[in-house]
């Protein structure tokens, strides 16, 4: 059910492990029948810990989504609330709680679960409300670092970037260290941590802060991981602006992945099967988890989307000719053997069916006109072409009125990739957009500009060409068949945050101090002594663990770059990667809009 | 060591008795014990004594003196006893001190005499005034039983949770029980009395008569009774000198004996050990001392004094003015090895071991001995397990040398056994010293357990000791070490005669950064003594900040708590203190406290805007930050219902952009409430809802419906590009279908934006026809997409051959099909295999 999770250099399953087992010991504590009520956004991370089936053997038999007015009716003995620490949501509970109908029996008892961190501010809050003593458990469960395949970690945190960024709010940032305190204790102190940016000074600071306030327990594992690399999202605003050209990437971009599972226009997956074709399509989208479970997935979804569909029909080849098989099965046990095998070529067969539908629906995009005009104008930003002045494709875009959050990417990318704009050219843009999109979005402007995504070049230097050189950024021999560098994965561009990683692991950042200072935030290093018996003698060819920690996000491009890097046969270094939240262009630029609707008149 | 056995006294076949000096006692006591109130805790705790308690009719002026003596007789405290007549003294299973008044008021000291707190044993009791009590312990913990003048029985079984139970009544009784006891069998407490030759056993609900079994009739009426250690054993005493000795549950008899002493026992107690067959009582007379038991024969010993007796877990001690003894059967490992003759291997080895040094041949037979029979790892188990039931060092000395000689000549003897002996002795030898003076046996020790001998030690404020104990055994720190420091510094705070710097800097010089030590529990207890700055000092070393915030919350130092929770990092920690500050703090000072802290300010910020919308401009107000003054304004002009709001809101909006130079977003808004106005107007003239459109939307709309002019008239207005006016003109005309219109604008003047924008467009609309007409005035770079749009292959064919552009050939070739478009495909490749010879 997990085994993905154990099949990178570090085995996630034991933090996995850990999690189902607080949530069990907490579901054990309430005693008797359960139903819990979901905050709505926790359901998708909790189904990476456990499915439905654990929580029905700790006898939940009912759940129901938080919404404010009388909960359900359900014949059980406790009411769980698992909620995220939010005073709107306390809100809905207090709402729940004092409509409870007390002269009901017997009377149900409620229980509150805090995910990831009990809040004496919530706590506060229903005191106020009167409620706080209906509650007989308040507990928290530290859920923090989720699983989601071998080698990669997410919190989830929708609007971490936002808060960190824009509000000052560096909650998240805690999270994130409590969550990098946990590892440590599943998989031994990191002995060496390397930072660039201020969240990451903040969450280095923060770890050495919460080591003190432990002094006794002394880890006595032996490191897992060698080095801990902490990166801001905002030291690499570019990257997840530009089109991700993986095959996971795209899928993300075009259909967007939701803790692991994908929605998909039905069409392309009706059954088929013979007779039944007057049948009516399924209407339902169809919903696919993607991860390295499955093996074919795990096998093309870093690749170059061009590099994909030489792969799928190599499968298919292979697989007919294993299913041709039986045909020369003569004796007995030839045939049995074949049987046994049967299962699983099936499900390779099934596995390639749907990525052959994914591939064609993804090829209907990236093969239209508009698609390869807005690559285009992203490759020409990267490369350093042209990003002084108003761009033609943007204005017609703007014209014709594309999708905004489409223009928004656009505008932002010649913002960084020319660090920050003409003031002229910025307000033609902002004009454009406010004339045509309306002008509520004065305030998404707003917030891209304290985000840094749009800027006006105050100082009149653009940095982007010296760091572009530098850390050969655009490479234009590009092969993206069989890459030799991590710019396949954007056809061109190498991204920014997988370029530090990769250089820091060598020669060094020492060779890089010029680009560095011209990156926002400060880079740093820190060492966190270990016990002499836990100090590693590094046995000859072994490669170091490297842990990137993408505070604000991180793309799966990106993912698919450092996962390049690991499996580079003299690279020496192979990469776990843990983020607040998996993004991409589109969605990260959502989380900043801000969402003005007009009261009517 | 010759006469090692001189003091073993045989009872009957198989058992051995022996009684020996634990302390020659210090307290150089003038009165006698008889005289006092006597309380000895078991497991060689403190000992209480109540002097002067009997003559109070004849001295008034004379108080009775409390006094609390270390078992070795070192006075640890005293005080003059101010309250009411104390009937009984007993002592806690945690070493308080239960002083019960003949009112049935209980009050508790420590072992330093120092009042700790009282509880009543209720209204019947303080009416009726206590006749006798006793304290007992079980599972539940301490408990005291009352004996009233009304003759009836009250008990609590657990002091810290207090719930009296008044025992049923006694028929017919007129006079106080002679004797009686408190049993615990199967959790239930219960009450055994004797009245003349009479036994009643109460419990909860009922009293009912009992004969214990195999009770000659003609024994007579009780005098004594006791129970043992473990309440699984009964003694009873009767006026012939009968004494009978069975289970507690009155099931069996065990044994019998006849004391053919008449006169009243001033004690009676059980001396067992745990896992023995031996039963025995201890009597004390005035001035003899009688062990009997399974047998006909008894010992006898003289008491020269007035003695007390202590039961304990495994013997007696006994105590007078002069001396501290212990009576105790001798365990069966020290009876193998030291029995006369014995030949049991432990026996064995320590004559080869004595011998061996004295380098005599014969260590080498009595070793051969053992071996033969291989016994060697008995032999040596026995010599350890018998060192551990000696008092004397020497003893427990030569033992252990024996033990460890014959470890040499076994391969692989675990070695766990013989370390731990060698540690236990060593602490049990530290702890029994007069100066400490806990004369714990090695069983008593192993019932005890370690923690809580520290706990004791702790409580004697033996802080230094317990320490090295902790050391010397390797405790870890948390369980060991920090804990008693822990004790120690929430002593120290408690020394009103040190200066606060002077205590916070000796407490963190000795506890440093020690695992598990929590400075906020010892400021919580230097704040509970009043004493919050060295609280506050002590809070300092505190690393846990969700530790350290609570309480300088508590003790109204928020704004120290503020920069704590800022510098943990937990927003929840800061967020707690922020709001415990609004309440706190007028408005003002609140805003300026946040005003120095970034952090909270914004946190506050958030906070308002879920929650406090109109504190985010006085926010915002306090800060000049005119930014986002304009931003509050232009959300807020959203929630407005009507347009005179909207528009009010948003002229606010441009104030204050203009105040933050923000020339961009002023003009804009200025923009936005024109276009307000016009939409109003827009909304009235067509009567179709035209409010809150983009501009692009308005004009869009205008022309769809047909009213080109106002089109115009806001494209000049607000400046629309020309570029974009064209696009927005052509889609709208498109969707209307309105084909001559648009064919009318191509021509107004020359396109900004081509006329590919018209190709395109009619295509989309599924008009070739119209497409058609705007093709060949494409730019020719253009031209090849746009005939191609249009469908015409010829004509796009030859716009490639003419532009000689290869690209552009494959394209339209790769849009032919093989059978209708023959003619095209034959003049692109010829062109194409032109274009390849040059």
């Amino acid at each position: 059910m997990a085994a993905h999770l154990s099949s990178g250099r570090v085995n996630l399953t034991a933090l996995r492990e850990a999690g189902r087992r607080e949530l069990r010991e907490f579901l054990d504590k309430c005693a008797g029948s359960k139903a819990i009520v979901w905050d709505e956004y926790l359901t998708g991370p909790f189904g990476l810990i456990a499915q439905y089936s654990l929580l029905k053997e700790h006898e939940v038999e009912k759940m129901f989504t938080l919404k404010p007015g009388r909960l359900p009716q359900a014949d059980v003995k406790n009411i769980i609330f698992f909620v995220r620490p939010k005073l709107e949501l306390m809100d809905i509970i207090t709402d729940n709680v004092l409509r409870e109908d007390r002269g009901r029996s017997p009377q149900r008892d409620f229980h509150i679960l805090f995910v990831p961190r009990r809040s004496l501010l919530c706590e506060q809050w229903l005191k106020e409300q009167g409620v706080l003593g209906s509650f007989i458990h308040r507990e928290q469960y530290s859920l923090d670092l989720i699983p989601f395949d071998g080698d990669l970690l997410s919190m989830e945190s929708e609007s971490a970037f936002k808060e960190c960024y824009l509000e000052s709010d560096q909650t998240s940032l805690y999270h994130a260290a409590k969550g990098l305190m946990t590892l440590q204790a599943l998989y031994g102190t990191i002995p060496q941590i390397f930072g660039k940016g201020e969240c990451a000074r903040h969450v280095a600071n923060m770890m050495i802060r919460m080591k003190r306030e432990f002094p006794g327990s002394q880890n006595s594992i032996f490191p897992v991981f060698d080095t801990l690399l902490l990166l801001d999202r905002n030291v690499d605003l570019l990257t997840p602006l530009a089109t991700q050209l993986t095959y996971e990437g795209l899928i993300d971009e075009i259909y967007g992945i939701q803790n692991t599972y994908v929605k998909l226009p039905p069409e392309k997956f009706a059954p088929k099967k013979q007779g039944e074709g007057g049948k009516d399509l399924p209407t339902e989208p169809k919903k696919l988890q993607l991860n390295s479970a499955e093996e074919l997935y795990a096998e093309i979804r870093d690749k170059n989307f061009n590099a994909v569909g030489s792969v799928l029909s190599k499968k298919a080849k292979i697989i007919s000719a294993a299913f041709e098989e039986r045909h020369h099965a003569k004796t007995v046990g030839e045939i049995k053997q074949f049987v046994s095998q049967l299962p699983h070529m099936q499900a390779a067969r099934s596995s390639l069916a749907n990525h052959t539908s994914i591939a064609e629906l993804i090829k209907d995009i990236t093969t239209s006109e508009d698609f390869f005009d807005n690559l285009t104008v992203e490759q020409e930003f990267m490369s350093g072409i042209d990003t002084d002045k108003v761009n033609n494709y943007i204005e017609d875009c703007i014209a014709q009125k594309h999708p905004l959050i489409k223009i928004l990417r656009l505008v932002c990318l010649q913002s960084v990739c020319n660090s920050g704009l003409k003031q002229k050219v910025l307000d033609h843009y902002k004009k454009e957009i406010i004339q045509t999109y309306g002008y509520e979005h004065i305030l998404t402007l707003n917030n891209l500009e304290k985000a840094g995504l749009l800027k006006s070049q105050t100082s009149g230097r653009n940095n982007y060409p010296t760091i572009r050189k530098t850390l050969r950024l655009w490479m234009d021999d590009v092969n993206e068949q069989n890459p030799n560098d991590i710019s396949y994965v954007y056809s061109g561009y190498a991204p920014l945050s997988v370029r530090l990683a990769q250089l820091l692991a060598r020669p060094g950042w020492r060779s890089i101090e010029e680009v560095l200072k011209m990156l926002p935030g400060p880079h740093f290093e820190e060492r966190q002594q270990l016990p002499t018996g836990l100090q590693k003698k590094r046995q000859h060819g072994e490669n170091r663990v490297t842990l990137v920690f993408f505070l604000g996000g991180v793309t799966y491009a990106e993912i698919a770059a450092l996962r390049f890097l690991s499996q580079m046969e003299d690279g020496g270094t192979e990469y776990v990667i843990a983020t607040t939240k998996l993004i991409n262009g589109t969605s990260w630029i959502k989380s900043l809009m801000e969402k003005l609707e007009p009261a009517p008149f | 060591m010759d006469c090692y056995t001189a003091n073993w006294n045989p009872l009957g076949e198989e058992a051995f008795y022996r009684k020996f000096e634990l302390y020659a006692m210090e307290w150089s006591l003038k009165e006698d014990l008889r005289d006092c109130l006597v309380a000895a805790a078991p497991y060689g705790g403190p000992i209480a004594l109540l002097k002067n308690s009997g003559r109070k009719e004849k001295s008034p002026s004379a108080r009775p003196l409390l006094e609390i003596y270390s078992a070795s007789g070192l006075l640890l405290a005293s005080i003059p006893w101010k309250s009411g007549q104390l009937v009984h003294l007993g002592w806690t299973a945690s070493e308080d001190l239960l002083c019960i008044q003949e009112d049935g008021t209980v009050l508790i000291y420590n072992l330093f005499c120092e009042f700790k707190r009282h509880f009543s044993m209720g209204n019947e009791v303080l009416q009726n005034h206590v006749l006798e009590a006793k304290v007992f312990h079980t599972e539940y913990g301490t408990g005291v039983a009352i004996l009233t003048g009304a003759h009836r029985f009250s008990l609590t079984t657990n002091i810290d949770d207090l719930k009296l139970r008044r025992m049923p009544e006694v028929p017919g009784l007129q006079k106080p029980p002679s004797c009686w006891a408190v049993l615990s069998q199967d959790r239930v407490t219960i009450v055994l009395l004797a009245v003349g030759q009479d036994l009643y056993l109460l419990d909860n609900t009922s009293c009912s008569v009992v004969t214990p079994p195999g009770m000659s009739p003609a024994a007579g009426a009780y005098l004594r009774m006791a129970v043992s250690f473990n309440y699984r054993c009964l003694a009873l005493f009767t006026d012939t000198g009968y004494i009978w000795m069975g289970l507690s549950t009155l099931k069996e008899k065990l044994c019998e004996f006849n004391s053919s002493i008449r006169s009243p026992p001033k004690q009676m107690v059980w001396c067992m050990r745990p896992r023995s067959r031996q039963r025995a009582v201890v009597v004390a007379w005035d001035h003899q001392l009688m062990v009997a038991g399974n047998s006909t024969e008894c010992i006898q010993f003289v008491l020269d004094e007035d003695s007390y007796l202590v039961p304990e877990l495994d013997g007696v001690r006994i105590l007078s003015r002069t001396s501290h003894e212990f009576l105790h059967e001798i365990p069966e490992a020290s009876q193998e090895i030291f029995k006369i003759a014995s030949m049991a291997p432990g026996a064995l080895l320590l004559e080869a071991q004595k011998e061996y040094e004295k380098e005599s041949q014969k260590a080498d037979e009595y070793l051969r001995e053992i071996k033969d029979q291989k016994l060697l790892p008995e032999a040596v188990s026995q010599c350890i397990e018998a060192a551990g039931y000696e008092h004397e060092p020497e003893t427990q000395k030569s033992l252990l040398r024996a033990a460890s000689f014959g470890k040499c000549f076994i391969d692989k003897f675990p070695p766990e056994s013989f370390v731990r002996m060698c540690q236990d002795l060593r602490v049990l030898n530290a702890i029994r010293d007069y100066q400490i003076g806990i004369p714990l046996t090695f069983t008593q020790y192993k019932r005890l357990t370690i923690e809580v001998l520290l706990d004791r030690l702790v409580l004697r404020r033996l802080y230094p000791l317990a320490i090295r104990i902790c050391e010397y055994l390797r405790l870890s720190e948390i369980q060991g070490v920090s804990r008693i420091l822990a004790h120690w510094a929430c002593y120290k705070v408690q020394q009103k005669d040190k200066s606060d710097e002077e205590v916070a800097h000796a407490i963190n010089q000795k506890l440093g950064d020690t695992p598990g030590i929590s400075y906020s529990e010892i400021a919580a207890r230097a704040y509970d003594c009043g004493r919050t700055e060295l609280a506050i000092k002590l809070l300092e070393y505190e690393p846990r900040s969700g530790e350290q915030v609570p309480l300088l919350l508590k003790m109204k130092r928020s704004k120290l708590a503020l920069s704590k929770a800022i510098e943990s990092g937990d927003t929840d920690l800061v967020y707690t203190v922020v709001l415990h500050l609004k309440n706190e703090l007028n408005r003002g000072t609140f805003f300026m406290t946040l005003q120095n802290q970034p952090v909270a300010l914004s946190l506050y910020r958030q906070f308002c805007k879920h929650q406090e919308r109109k504190t985010l401009k006085d926010l915002y107000n306090q800060d000049d930050n005119h930014q986002e003054l304009g931003n509050f304004h232009v959300h807020s002009s959203y929630s407005e219902q009507r347009i005179e709001g909207r528009v009010g809101a948003l002229q606010n909006a441009v104030d204050a952009y203009y105040k933050a130079k923000n020339e961009f977003a002023a003009k804009a808004t200025e923009d936005q409430i024109k276009l307000l106005r016009l939409q109003r107007h827009l909304q009235e003239d067509f009567d179709k809802p035209y409010l809150d459109l983009s501009l692009h939307d308005t004009v869009s709309n205008l022309i769809l419906d047909g009213h080109h002019k106002r089109a115009e008239q806001l494209y000049r207005e607000f400046k629309i590009p020309d570029k974009r006016y064209w696009w927005l003109k052509i889609s709208a005309l498109a969707t209307r279908g309105d084909w001559e219109e648009m064919e009318k604008f191509s021509k107004s003047k020359k396109s900004p934006i081509g006329y590919l924008p018209f190709v395109e467009i009619s295509v989309k609309h599924h008009n070739r026809y119209e497409a058609k007409k705007y093709a060949p005035r494409v730019t020719p770079e253009q031209r090849v997409k746009a005939f191609i749009l249009v469908g015409d292959l010829d004509q796009a064919a030859d716009a490639a051959i003419e532009h000689k552009n290869e690209n552009e050939m494959n394209f339209v070739l790769s849009k032919c099909t093989a059978s209708t478009d023959v003619a095209v495909v034959e003049k692109l490749n010829r062109a194409r295999a032109q274009l390849l010879k040059k």
